[in-house]
């Protein structure tokens, strides 16, 4: 691209620059790979480690409805059926949809608000190590039998104490342990890094969409986890030591369960799908060669949406014995949640309306947003009408219905953002002519798989069964959505072989590929460890579109030891400079540590009072100042 | 890549995990396994087991089995069922005993052998055991046999029972410690 | 109603391309005042959602097609004139405001539903506890009344015009009761007793199954509501009432032992003989069923068998144990349980 980049004043000279690669790179050899708290390695990581486990969990759907293509099919028993199911959810879910959201931040948002690492990144290593385990563990336990077989929501009594036996369900609720740990402590870090390390001049109000869409999903994190965290904790004591959370006999209950697991399983549809939103936003823009209409709009829908999401959790609870008029409110609620997804939509279209569009696969991934979201999300409205819900409810209408929403919602815009920032990540395009292929491929079988499905539910197909008898007529959708599901695959794998084929020799992108506004295009594909030579002072919205938008760039910030600016909440006006830590082995033995503590609770409860040792250790040797690096500060405190 | 860090590395940190994911399916689980479809045999009369410690001629010990139930948590969450549905509540109450003996103390009157209790089982005994010959499949049998063995701590806590939903005084089996049995030379009812 | 059906089933032929599932078992075949209710709902839900689809999705193609192609070089637009925002902002405000005033509508729609669903007048009402369990349905009619109560298992019969009081109860897991042809679903909670409502208005045969996943056979936990004439179901109701009959001959007083001696008598109650359990179904009328294992094999001589010699095979992990009998003991087995009508 013959466009400049506004570069402003003072570029570093090639010297600077080696002194800046010193100071933020990574060590060399194994113990340095482990050390790394580079949030662009970190943010790699964390992205191909979920997209893995979307292989994995992919893999599983395909188990699923090969078992389901013909009626008493003897294929896959009930028992590992059972796991398989639960296993594909609980790795979407948990492993998969919220962890790559969460890592796209990690990677993009630092470049995106311009600063030059994430903060607290050994935290942030540490939450990367914590996940990894944790998904490891899950998998570990499935292939050796005691994979978790009471579905991905776990309800008690089923999954309680007498009438899953084993060690299957603890598995699970301890995964939930690990990616509790996880998602928490990276919602900690992006909310800071927005809040307080923005490049100079970025006021809230200059934040990119994407930025505000991980802002509002970080803290919906915060809010939600801790009901399922306390849920979890609930019946993994129950299934241990015996407590009476779910047990009526004793003075406990099984809906509380519910309530808690929904209190966060509802707020995690939303936790997936809003930074798709900005996706989409980032996405439009670009290739409609304008600004999203409507910013301010597009801004207070998500958080209304990330209010919202918290109010109508029992609306996956009507079958129950909830009060009447509590199921009017819950449905009133779950309905006014359209509302501000329909802004962001009329907003999209006016703004395509408006552009002049450039059909490139990014865009195109995000175009299926409008056909396949918009039928999730009305299917969504039919679901909040109580009565209507109880007779689709736990039916293939609701199936079809989820992953229109998370599929739809989420995966389409998802995929329109690795063609949109790979280039930025890897220094190489992916393949327009594969991409095309994958993308009509994946759009057509996905339909053909979960269309059907919609009449399935109606004519009466309940979720979760391993069979279905031939004379209710539900043969032949079954075997269309399975043909549907053999599409997918093939488009799967030509988005892995586009991925492995344009890593290896695909063509060079430079800086800026697609001549995009934010400031994550304003560095080299892919950036420097230190992501910017000089941090950009923003003046716009669209700092890389228009004369004006970069007006300067920061100096004084100390190389040696690596300094990194923090800047005021709201008005991003530089605050104060901060010493950035060292990479460190500490957060991956820490984790290992926890790691060591959550399986062996499994096992016993002593587990907690002697695994805490070996964490206390590592914890306090992470925090250990060392010499230098006192005398560092020691050094900057006298000579700035 | 400059974000990948050490490339070199990750090539085989897949093929490290694959190694690790074959050698532990290789080892699957006895804990965990379903086995559904569990020998049909008709209970038979058991073989013959000593009802008493006293021997002439100095104590050989009763040759050692293993009760294959015993290890699987399925098969003893199976037994636990059983103890319910069959009505063996109706005497020995959850373990504590009422009409009959208690079942989780260190008193065996019969003796607390897998083999043993099969034989209680199945051949019933005086003062008010029924004999359930031939009414209850062999490896229900063995399962309840788990399950009662379980009430009095001989199961490793892994595979026994958890709490149940009903409620216990008593606490899970899981968490009881074996008891070691002290020896009665006569029944007592 | 059929008017209503013919839309619908062309709407959705259209849609799929694909004939219709079955109608016993089917949302869009309601059967009963309650379903009929939903199924105009749910006419109501297609018929506003399909009109908004096609505008927004009109909208959008409108969009696409209109606006001018560009590349990367394209030079970004980044003053915004005024004019044509202003436009797009009256436009998006009009979405909005018509988003609002329909979800209004269809909130309405859904509350008038729910009440509908409630004001079921239940004068004269027949009261059934529905006992779900792993896997299969305990159903007793007319609970607590000693003169007129008795029990069967995973088949309904109802008579037609009369509303129904469902008492569902759980003792191990929680179940999900749900008759599509004739209402809503209802979950089965350990612990609680909630109560489901209905009415069938068509007589017929309608598949029912359990909703709620509740283990390894959760997929195999179906049940058979019959709705009939009163006076059918009251003849019908009569004979259930009665115990099982002396055995007629020499073979099935055989089988009548065998029962005895066997493992059938620790779980399965026969009415007038000394079996008693109540951890299986009640087998007292068990030849007038229509189905065997919860509505998962049709009530015949050789599915039985197959049932009683090999039920794992039918239903992994489902409680009943595999029973082994010689062959003249299975065969006398199968002629007493075929004369209990």
């Amino acid at each position: 691209m013959s466009r400049d980049i506004p570069v402003g004043r003072g570029e570093p000279s090639p010297d600077e620059n080696g002194k800046l690669e010193r100071a933020w790179g990574t060590p060399p050899g194994l113990v340095g790979w482990l050390s790394s708290i580079d949030h662009k390695v970190i943010g790699y990581r964390f992205i191909v480690t979920a997209m893995a486990f979307f292989a994995a969990g992919g893999i599983l759907a395909a188990l699923m409805r090969l078992q389901l293509a013909v009626p008493e099919n003897s294929l896959i028993g009930p028992d590992l059926y059972n796991q398989i199911f639960t296993m594909h959810g609980t790795t979407m879910m948990f492993l998969f949809a919220v962890p790559v959201m969460q890592a796209m931040g990690v990677y993009l948002v630092p470049l995106m608000v311009g600063t030059r690492n994430i903060a607290f990144p050994r935290l942030n290593a540490y939450a990367y190590w914590i996940y990894l385990f944790g998904g490891l563990m899950i998998y570990t336990a499935f292939a050796l039998d005691i994979g978790p077989d009471a579905g991905w929501f776990s309800y008690p009594p089923l999954a309680g104490p007498e009438f899953s036996p084993g060690k299957r369900v603890d598995f699970w609720a301890q995964l939930i342990t690990f990616t509790e740990v996880s998602g928490l402590l990276t919602s900690i870090v992006l909310i800071t890094t927005i809040l307080k390390l923005r490049a100079p001049g970025m006021t809230l109000d200059r934040m990119p969409l994407f930025v505000w869409a991980i802002l509002v999903t970080s803290f919906m994190i915060m809010f939600a986890m801790p009901a399922i965290m306390f849920a979890s904790t609930g019946l993994i004591t129950d299934r241990l030591v015996g407590t009476h959370f779910y047990n009526p006999a004793e003075g406990g209950d099984a809906m509380l369960w519910q309530h808690l697991f929904w209190f966060f399983g509802h707020p995690e549809v939303y936790i997936i799908f809003i930074p798709a939103l900005g996706f989409i936003s980032s996405i439009i823009a670009t290739f409609a060669r304008r600004p999203v209409f409507g910013y301010p709009v597009l801004v207070l829908s998500m958080i209304a949406t990330g209010f919202l999401g918290f109010g109508l959790w029992v609306h996956h609870m009507f079958a129950t014995d909830a009060p009447e008029l509590g199921k009017s409110f819950f449905t009133a609620a779950s309905m006014i949640i359209a509302i501000p997804t329909a802004l962001q939509i009329f907003c999209w279209i006016t703004t395509l309306w408006n552009g002049r569009l450039n059909f490139r696969v990014p865009l195109l991934f995000v175009l299926a947003f409008f056909f396949i979201l918009v039928i999730g999300g009305l299917t969504g409205i039919m679901l909040a009408s109580g009565p209507l819900d109880l007779q689709v409810h736990d039916t293939y209408f609701v199936v079809a219905h989820l992953h229109y929403v998370l599929i739809g919602g989420a995966v389409f815009p998802l995929f329109g953002a690795f063609y949109y920032w790979f280039p930025k990540i890897t220094g190489r395009m992916l393949n327009e002519r594969l991409g095309r292929w994958n993308f009509w491929l994946f759009f057509i079988g996905f339909n053909v798989t979960f269309f059907p499905m919609h009449h399935l539910g109606l004519y009466g197909m309940p979720r979760r069964v391993y069979t279905y008898p031939a004379n209710v007529g539900w043969s032949d959708l079954n075997a269309v959505a399975t043909l549907g599901a053999v599409v997918i695959a093939v488009s799967m794998l030509l988005f892995l072989v586009n991925v492995i084929r344009s890593y290896r020799s695909g063509a060079r992108s430079p800086h800026d590929p697609w001549s995009a506004p934010t400031l994550e295009w304003a560095t080299a594909s892919p950036p420097p460890v230190y992501n910017f030579a000089r941090i950009p002072i923003v003046a716009s919205r669209e700092p890389l579109w228009g004369p004006s938008g970069i007006v300067g760039r920061v100096d004084g910030l100390s190389m040696d030891p690596p300094e990194n600016l923090v800047t005021c909440v709201l008005d991003a006006a530089p605050d104060h400079r901060s010493v950035y830590p060292r990479p460190g082995i500490w957060p991956f033995l820490s984790a290992v540590a926890t790691t060591v503590l959550f399986v062996g609770s499994i096992f016993t409860p002593w587990a907690i009072v002697w695994g805490a040792v070996p964490v206390a250790i590592a914890l306090t040797a992470w925090f250990w100042p060392g010499k230098d690096e006192i005398d560092e500060h020691l050094a900057l405190e006298r000579k700035p | 890549m400059s974000a990948a860090g050490g490339g070199r590395l990750r090539l085989d940190i897949p093929r490290a995990l694959v190694c690790c994911a074959l050698t532990v399916a290789l080892s699957a689980c006895e804990r965990e396994a379903r086995r559904f479809d569990e020998t049909a045999a008709k209970s038979v009369p058991a073989e013959p087991v000593r009802l008493s410690p006293l021997q002439p001629g100095g104590a050989t010990p009763a040759p050692q089995m293993r009760n294959r139930a015993e290890d699987n948590a399925y098969a003893v969450s199976q037994g636990q069922r059983l103890f319910t549905a069959f009505n063996c509540v109706g005497c020995h109450a959850h373990g504590g005993g009422s009409i009959g003996p208690a079942l989780m103390d260190d008193k065996w009157i019969y003796g607390q052998e897998p083999r043993n209790v099969y034989a209680s089982i199945v051949q019933g005994r005086p003062n008010g055991m029924p004999s359930f010959s031939g009414k209850i499949p062999e490896a229900q049998v063995w399962q309840i046999v788990a399950y009662v063995r379980s009430m009095a701590g001989y199961l490793g806590s892994a595979a026994a029972p958890s709490r149940t939903d009903s409620m216990s005084a008593a606490g899970p089996e899981a968490t009881r410690d074996p008891q070691p049995p002290r020896q009665t030379s006569t029944p007592q009812p | 109603m059929s008017a209503r059906l013919n839309f619908a089933s062309s709407v959705l032929a259209a849609l799929s391309g694909v004939a219709y599932g079955a109608p016993f078992q089917n949302a869009l075949l309601p059967a009963g005042v309650q379903a009929d209710h939903v199924h105009t709902l749910w006419l109501i839900m297609l018929g506003t959602c399909t009109v908004v689809f096609i505008a927004l999705f009109t909208a959008f193609v409108a969009a696409l097609w209109r606006a001018p192609r560009s590349t990367e070089e394209t030079p970004p637009q980044t003053s915004r004139t005024t004019g044509t925002e202003r436009g797009a902002t009256r436009a998006v405000a009009l979405g909005a405001a018509l988003s609002i005033a329909g979800l209004l509508g269809l909130l309405v729609a859904s509350v008038v539903t729910d009440r509908a669903l409630a004001g079921l007048p239940l004068k004269d009402g027949l009261v059934i506890e529905v006992n779900g369990q792993q896997w299969w349905w305990q159903v007793t009619y007319a609970p607590g009344d000693p003169s007129r109560t008795f029990e069967t298992a995973n088949e309904l019969h109802i008579p037609v015009g009369r509303p129904v009081l469902l008492k569902l109860q759980s003792p191990d897991v929680i179940h999900s009761f749900w008759v599509p042809n004739l209402a809503p679903k209802k979950d089965l909670i350990p612990g609680r007793t909630l109560t489901l409502t209905l009415r069938a208005d068509t007589p017929g045969v309608y598949r029912g199954q359990c909703a709620e996943f509740c283990g390894y056979q959760h997929a195999k936990m179906a049940f058979l509501v019959i709705a009939e004439e009163p006076a059918q179901y009251e003849q019908w109701a009569q004979s259930q009432h009665d115990s099982a009959k002396e055995p007629a001959d020499a073979v099935r007083k055989r089988g009548r032992q065998v029962f005895m001696e066997s493992p059938c008598v620790m779980c399965h109650a026969i009415q007038g003989t000394r079996a008693n359990a109540r951890t299986g179904p009640d087998l007292t009328h068990v030849a007038s069923r229509m189905t065997l294992a919860a509505g998962t094999l049709p009530n015949t001589r050789g599915h039985l068998a197959g049932w009683i010699t090999n039920p794992q095979q039918v239903k992994p992990g489902a409680n009943m144990p595999a029973v082994t009998l010689p062959a003249d003991d299975l065969q006398a087995l199968l002629t007493y349980l075929e004369s209990l009508k």
